[in-house]
């Protein structure tokens, strides 16, 4: 079987919410809990009143364990302190798992509040039956069905015999937003106290009895192979007990401890046949591209005829490089391979991708290899890959015996898989006051999916549908989006193509605003007037919202209110995963590079859910995103890539980092994307205040070239 | 290989790894004790941080062999129950996403109240700067510490 992409996943989630519900209803009771009341696969009430809460999707950082059974546990009444959590590993009961798209809110949304009023429901029914009262005079509240009129009250745990005796309801009523008394509260998350402790356990804490450990050589020119090895200095090294290939394109060293097989590794002589990419060079791959920029691009959005506007015309071209996600936690996985069966415990974003490709590289079935889901430290799309499960599994066939594979952060720099390098070429005709009145995107790019062999229907990368729509009602409107093909292993890195987008639609939109001699967000605000609905794929974008964002954003950071001296302001905002963002930063300069002290950043997610964790994904996607826009680029020389720790791909440290206010519209919306929205404005928004404080006009990123 | 003691987290241990190994390694792989992470390799992230003889230093790039004979505190011995001041306040102001570097923030952190139980903005950036979060929680370890150093610091 194929998993579905990433995109695909997100796609018929959204569009087939019944769909996931049937699969979501069968009865899940396992030996162990047959005292348990199971009315659906991600809840389990049990005699002693606790409550467990399966969550179908890889915490990474993002709040999943806390803010899916938040949704659940608001639908069921219960009590939040009776919860506890149950990470799902691969399974076949909750549909698609792949952590990504910032779409587990959004798909889980309808799933977890049915399981959860299915569930209350059929508690309040089988209060009813105990009782002899009608169900109408019976109320959930904070675990417990109450009856008003007799003045009795009975627990969750203690219903769950009758309850499980019940026909499961296929059509409950839903809470009003209202009402609700858990969604929208800043509940502590249930995974801190553990990682403050250090008890938390994360893929690489993970530890099996006998397990090896072992470090893998892999060919430094991107497409090469093993042509021979030699492990005799490998062996001398205490502890190592095996060297082996793994695949054509790796030797795997495996010994007693990490260091063991470190060592074991640095003293490997290995022959790579290097391959067609040995003189690969980023300014070739450059220039391939910019070669691509003439050709005819698919058309993702159009509305009216831009090339025949009238006015005046100004174009600029964008540029920005690969990226390498560099999740604090390295690559890593445990697996145990036993005859006919293998067990894996992965920090993924994909369990289900993991155990079918582990399957199809050991010659198992899909149903004979296990996937539990450990805590990753950082993902950021980069565990959106199986390669680290596949390479545990074959060195534990190999050696027969349970093993860890350790990435170093070199291995995870170097083979990592990039957010793809992109030319955007922009071009605007403007009106006698200077507004936009055509608008042209092309987006030439290589494709992520097209390179994993996946489809890209209609010549668009699945992943450009979520995040590269339009923002402006401007009436000669076309995005297009040319595909290109690179060597380099391409990957979905956080807000994927939507920073790429963001970074030159908004940057361009500043310099038009320049051209026009008009304040940049009174410029924007003018061109989002209008309500209008721009249809995009499966998304309506609505300027209502994306005025609402900025017009927040403006108002909160004083965009009108005079500034200390040297200090300069810049504004971005843009549309992705479905939600709206808007970020004003505040700068300086210091020797030529941008100090950002402030940002305000302003969403419309639609209903938030724990608005806590909401905060930390902005405030964290904004850092993330600065650290991109500033410093972040992958290199190839001869077919290698260059950097290799924190020291040539340096993250943003403390010192760097501005203070970021976060302000949420209120929305009767259901919830969008969070943990990706925040990243794309910040580059531009950087830029734009650049180019107020020196007028110089930054096209490539990253600012620190 | 050689025989090597330490005391870790006030209990005395005699370890046998090739002297070179970093502590990092002998207390993850060989004492088990996994709070402490590898982030680097390099000394350039402080996922690592732990302190010997109460002074933080990055466990990835340090041979076992110098420590010898030291006193090394790992987060899981930082406080009896876990519940450090600093703990705390990680956990009252939300600080953790991923977690993965946090510990070593921590390690960080307890230094610097340890030396300057009430820091400023400007004390803080400087002990901490070399410390990498990729999830991006520097504003809340700055308010946690801020709020450590108002409940007692290093008490």
């Amino acid at each position: 079987m194929s998993p579905l992409s990433r995109r695909e996943f997100v796609g018929a989630g959204l569009a087939a919410g019944a769909g996931l519900v049937i699969g979501f209803y069968l009865p899940h009771k396992g030996a162990s809990q047959k005292e348990s009341f199971s009315p659906n696969a991600y809840l389990r009430i049990a005699p002693d009143n606790k409550i467990t809460i399966v969550v179908a999707r890889s915490e990474m950082g993002q709040g999943v364990r806390t803010a899916l059974p938040m949704i659940l546990a608001e639908e069921l009444e219960a009590d939040w302190k009776q919860i506890e959590i149950e990470q799902a590993g691969a399974s076949t009961l909750f549909g698609d798992q792949t952590t990504g798209g910032s779409a587990s809110i959004r798909t889980t949304w309808d799933p977890m509040r049915k399981a959860g009023a299915t569930a209350r429901e059929m508690l309040i029914s089988a209060a009813a039956l105990t009782w002899g009262v009608p169900r109408s005079g019976c109320t959930a509240e904070s675990g417990h069905i109450k009856h008003a009129a007799s003045n009795r009250t009975v627990t969750y745990g203690d219903l769950v015999g009758k309850a499980s005796t019940l026909p499961i309801p296929s059509d409950v009523p839903l809470k009003q937003s209202k009402d609700y008394k858990i969604v929208g509260q800043r509940l502590a998350r249930v995974d801190s106290p553990s990682k403050v402790k250090g008890e938390a356990v994360f893929g690489i804490d993970f530890r099996l009895p006998g397990m090896k450990y072992a470090v893998l050589s892999r060919c430094p020119v991107i497409g090469g192979k093993v042509a021979s090895f030699d492990d005799k200095d490998s062996k001398k090294i205490g502890g190592v007990s095996f060297v082996g290939k793994v695949g054509d394109s790796a030797v795997a060293v495996v010994a007693d401890s990490v260091w063991g097989a470190m060592e074991g590794r640095r003293v490997l002589n290995v022959n790579w046949d290097e391959g067609p990419n040995k003189d690969l060079t980023t300014a070739a791959v450059m220039a391939s591209l910019k070669q691509a920029a003439s050709k005819k691009g698919a058309n993702m959005y159009s509305s009216g005829e831009p090339a025949k506007a009238a006015g005046r015309h100004i174009s600029a071209e964008y540029t920005l490089p690969f990226m390498a996600h560099a999740p604090m936690e390295p690559g890593n996985c445990t697996a145990s391979y036993q005859t006919s069966k293998c067990e894996l415990w992965a920090p993924t974003q994909v369990p289900q991708d993991c155990r079918d490709s582990v399957a199809t590289a050991i010659g198992l079935d899909p149903d004979q290899v296990k996937v539990n889901v450990t805590l990753m430290g950082g993902g950021f799309g980069r565990r959106l890959e199986h390669d680290y499960a596949v390479e545990a599994a074959l060195v534990s066939k190999a050696i027969n015996a349970p093993v860890k594979v350790v990435w170093t952060r070199e291995d995870d720099m170097r083979f990592s898989t990039y957010r793809p390098a992109s030319i955007h070429q922009l071009s605007a005709t403007l009106d006698g006051s200077g507004y936009a009145v055509g608008l042209t995107h092309r987006i030439i790019a290589p494709s992520i999916s097209g390179q994993k062999g996946q489809s890209v229907p209609n010549g668009v990368d699945p992943d450009l549908p979520d995040e590269a729509g339009p923002v402006y009602g401007v009436p000669n409107y076309l995005i297009e989006y040319v595909m290109t093909e690179t060597p380099v292993p391409l990957g979905w890195m956080r807000s994927v193509y939507a920073l790429q987008a963001a970074f030159a639609l908004e940057s361009f939109i500043d310099e038009l605003a320049v051209a026009a001699g008009k304040d940049p967000l009174q410029y924007r605000l003018h061109l989002l007037a209008k309500d209008q609905d721009l249809p995009y794929f499966t998304t309506t974008w609505k300027t209502s919202r994306m005025r609402g964002v900025l017009q927040l954003a403006g108002e909160k950071a004083g965009w009108d209110k005079p500034l200390p001296a040297g200090h300069y302001r810049g504004v971005a905002c843009f549309g992705c995963f479905a939600s709206y963002m808007a970020e004003v930063v505040e700068i300086s300069m210091e020797n030529g590079a941008p100090r950002v002290h402030r940002v305000v950043a302003v969403v419309d997610c639609g209903q938030v859910v724990n608005p806590s964790i909401l905060e930390q994904q902005i405030q964290g996607g904004i850092v993330y995103g600065l650290a991109n826009a500033l410093r972040a680029k992958i290199t190839i020389e001869k077919g290698r890539v260059v950097q290799g720790n924190f020291d040539d791909y340096a993250p943003l440290r403390m010192e760097e980092t501005p203070t970021v206010e976060v302000y949420a519209v209120p929305s009767p919306e259901a919830p969008t994307g969070i943990g990706e929205p925040s990243v794309p404005p910040i580059a531009p928004a950087v830029c734009n205040a650049i180019c107020a404080a020196t007028k110089r006009r930054i096209r490539a990123l990253p600012i620190l070239s | 290989m050689a025989d090597i003691t330490l005391r870790v987290n006030g209990s005395e241990k005699k370890v046998t790894v090739s002297p070179e190994t970093p502590l990092l390694w002998v207390l993850r792989d060989t004492l088990e004790l996994t709070g402490t992470k590898f982030g680097c390799g390099a000394g350039l992230c402080g996922a690592c941080t732990v302190h010997v003889d109460g002074k933080a230093i990055r466990s990835c790039s340090t041979p076992v062999s110098q420590v010898s004979g030291k006193s090394v505190t790992t987060i899981e011995g930082l406080s009896a129950n876990g519940l450090h001041v600093l703990q705390q306040a990680w956990i009252a102001e939300e600080v953790p996403q991923c977690g993965y570097c946090q510990t070593g923030q921590i390690m960080q952190a307890a230094e610097l109240l340890a030396k300057t139980p009430n820091p400023t903005d400007e004390q803080i950036t400087q002990a901490m700067n070399g410390n990498l979060c990729r999830c991006g929680t520097y504003e809340r370890i700055r308010k946690a510490i801020h709020r450590a150093a108002g409940n007692g610091g290093a008490r």
